[in-house]
This record gives structure tokens, sequence and C-alpha cells, in this order.
């Protein structure tokens, strides 16, 4: 008889985890599909369809390494654009990237998408991590 | 601008319909007004077409070179109109371009010109940087610079639109590429914004090569 409702406890457990866990996998999903929009009409002109920059010239959104150590830095930079000189994936850029005007919901939406494609694997970029890059914005 | 797109649109869809296949070769055609003039030889009148050519122009290109529509004789070329801090739809024309430019680059018969519409800014070194960056070298692709006035009106000749800065501070233009013969021409106009058109654009590229290359054709 305990043994039953241990089983049965055990059982509802679990139901919960891998609900919540369906419930992040569904937050991750509205992010990334309304992110791949966002890409589309915002970023692909110049970074292409498959991040993949243009040469010298637009640098490419595939260097894994440095998305995720300018995790805290990528939500201004989405906002503010980018201007000077960088280097990335081993070649020097200088940046002109116009500001996108995009709202906190939107750049939580293409941060996700972009940190989950081309290569990368970034998790939900939320919508609350955003906002609070946006308020350290140098 | 969405107007004269659609009647551009109409133009092509007409001249594509009445395009005809020759011998396996799309035969691509002649663009523009045309108009006709009535000849008299040896008593016999005949009526000539006249077409309408890309003028005479004069600019300088990456290299600080002189370059006018001399330089282009016995050239087919594909030109276009940008500028170099162009944040919307250059990049993609750009890569799109380069599809254009690694296909025929060696061919000897094929060039690209691409004109600033932005002169004052876009200087014959930032315009070679720019060049830089996309690996353009040697020449078969110009970036071209020239005055602001005289690139506005060459535009019309190549059928496109250009229009001033707007006030959130860009130059409007469309992004077409204008396909032009040796006898100068037009003979295709492509969206360089979109990866299908331009494929289009290298497929008659290679149909426009054949024109000179079977001594049966004029």
């Amino acid at each position: 008889m305990k043994f039953k409702i241990i089983l049965f406890l055990g059982l509802v457990m679990l139901a919960i985890i891998s609900a919540c866990q369906s419930e992040s996998q569904l937050e991750f999903a509205r992010y990334y599909s309304a992110g791949s929009l966002v890409y589309q009409t915002k970023c692909q002109n110049c970074h292409g369809k498959n991040g993949e920059g243009l040469l010298s010239m637009i640098p490419p959104l595939t260097d894994t390494a440095y998305l995720k150590n300018n995790r805290k830095m990528l939500a201004c930079l989405v906002l503010n654009g980018l201007r000077g000189k960088y280097v990335l994936v081993g070649k020097p850029f200088e940046g002109n990237m116009p500001p996108s005007g995009l709202n906190q919901v939107d750049i939580a939406n293409v941060l996700t998408f972009v940190g989950n494609s081309f290569g990368n694997k970034m998790g939900t970029i939320s919508i609350e991590e955003v906002g609070n890059n946006l308020s350290n914005c140098k | 601008m969405k107007k004269l797109s659609l009647g551009k649109y109409g133009i092509l869809l007409l001249v594509l319909i009445s395009a005809c296949k020759f011998n396996g070769n799309r035969v691509l055609p002649i663009l523009g007004e045309r108009s006709t003039v009535t000849r008299v030889v040896d008593g016999k009148t005949s009526i000539d077409t006249i077409y309408k050519t890309i003028p005479a122009f004069k600019y300088i290109n990456q290299y600080g070179d002189s370059i006018s529509n001399k330089n282009l004789d016995g050239n087919i070329y594909v030109a276009d109109f940008f500028f170099t801090t162009c944040p919307s739809i250059c990049p993609v024309m750009a890569r799109n371009m380069l599809n254009v430019y690694n296909t025929y680059k060696s061919a000897g018969d094929v060039k690209i010109l691409s004109y600033t519409i932005d002169p004052q800014h876009d200087s014959v070194p930032i315009l070679k940087k720019y060049a830089d960056k996309l690996n353009v070298a040697g020449n078969m692709w110009w970036f071209l610079q020239g005055h602001k006035d005289q690139t506005y009106l060459l535009g019309k000749s190549y059928l496109v639109s250009i229009a001033e800065k707007n006030p959130a501070g860009e130059y409007i233009h469309d992004g077409y590429f204008i396909l032009v013969d040796k006898q100068k021409r037009i003979r295709g106009m492509y969206m360089g914004t979109k990866a299908e058109e331009v494929a289009k654009l290298i497929e008659d590229i290679k149909y426009l090569k054949a024109e000179y290359d079977t001594p049966a054709a004029k």
C-alpha cells in the first residue's frame, strides 16, 4: 500500500516536471518563431539567410563563442547598433550597424532566434533578461 | 514608386511573352522606347528601328581611373546603383552581384558597373575599401563615382528610379540589375534583392554571350 502511494506520488511529480518542461519548451518556441520573423525583416538582408554575413563587410552570426561570452551585451548591440572596429572570427571588421529600433519584446525574440540558430545554443533569452541587460547599455 | 515598378513588371512580362525561342537559345528582348526611321535606298523605302541605348558617360572607378562608355566597348555589362552606407537593400544586392562576379570574372567580355548615388561620401578610397571588403579585385567590377546630377540622369536611361535622401537620411533607389549588350541596349532587368532573379540574370548573360559567339546572329 505504502509502495503504491509512493509510486503514485512519484508519477504525479514526473507529470508536473514534464508539464513544466513543456511549458518552458512552449515559451522557447514562441520566442524562437517570433524571432525568426524579426530576423527576416530586420537582419537577414545584411547578415544573410544562414547568418553567414558578407565576406569582410558584414560579420557572421556564427561565432558561437563570441555570442556566448558577450551574452549580456547583445541586447544593447541590437538596440543601438555598432560603430567602430572590432574582431570577430579572427577577422577585423569596421562597425556600421544601424540601430534597430526594436522594442524589448522583439529584441528578446530575435536574440532567442539567433542564439539558437547558425550553430548557437544559448537557450531562451527572455524579455526579463533583455530588460536587465538594456538597463546597463553604455 | 509602387506604380512604377508594377508598370515595369508589366513591360517585362510583355517582352517576356513576346520573346521567342530559337535553336534552344533564348533570344533576349530589347527594352526601352524605340523609334523608326524611314530610309530610301536605290529608290526602295525601308523602315529601320532605332533602339534605345545608354548614352555616353564619364566616371572615376575605385582605382582612380577615368572610365567612360568607351571602356565598355566590346563588353556585355551589368549595371546597378548603390551607395556604400546603404543599410537596407545594398548588402543583399552585393551578395547577389557577387554571384554574377564569380561566374563571369574570367569571361573577358563581361563587366559590372556599380554607380554610387552618394558621390559626396563615396570617394575613390571608400569605393576601393568597399571593393576590398567584397574581395573584388581586377577590372571586371568597377565601382563608379561621378557627378550626382549626371548619375540621376543616367539612372533614367537605365530605366531605374533614384530619388534624393528622405527625411530619415536614406536614399530611395530601386534595386534593379540592368543587363546591357555590346551595342549598349538594355536586354534585361532583374531585381537585385532576389536571388532567383539574379540566377536568371546569370543564365541570360550566357544567352547574350551566345548571340555574339554565333556568326549568323547579329
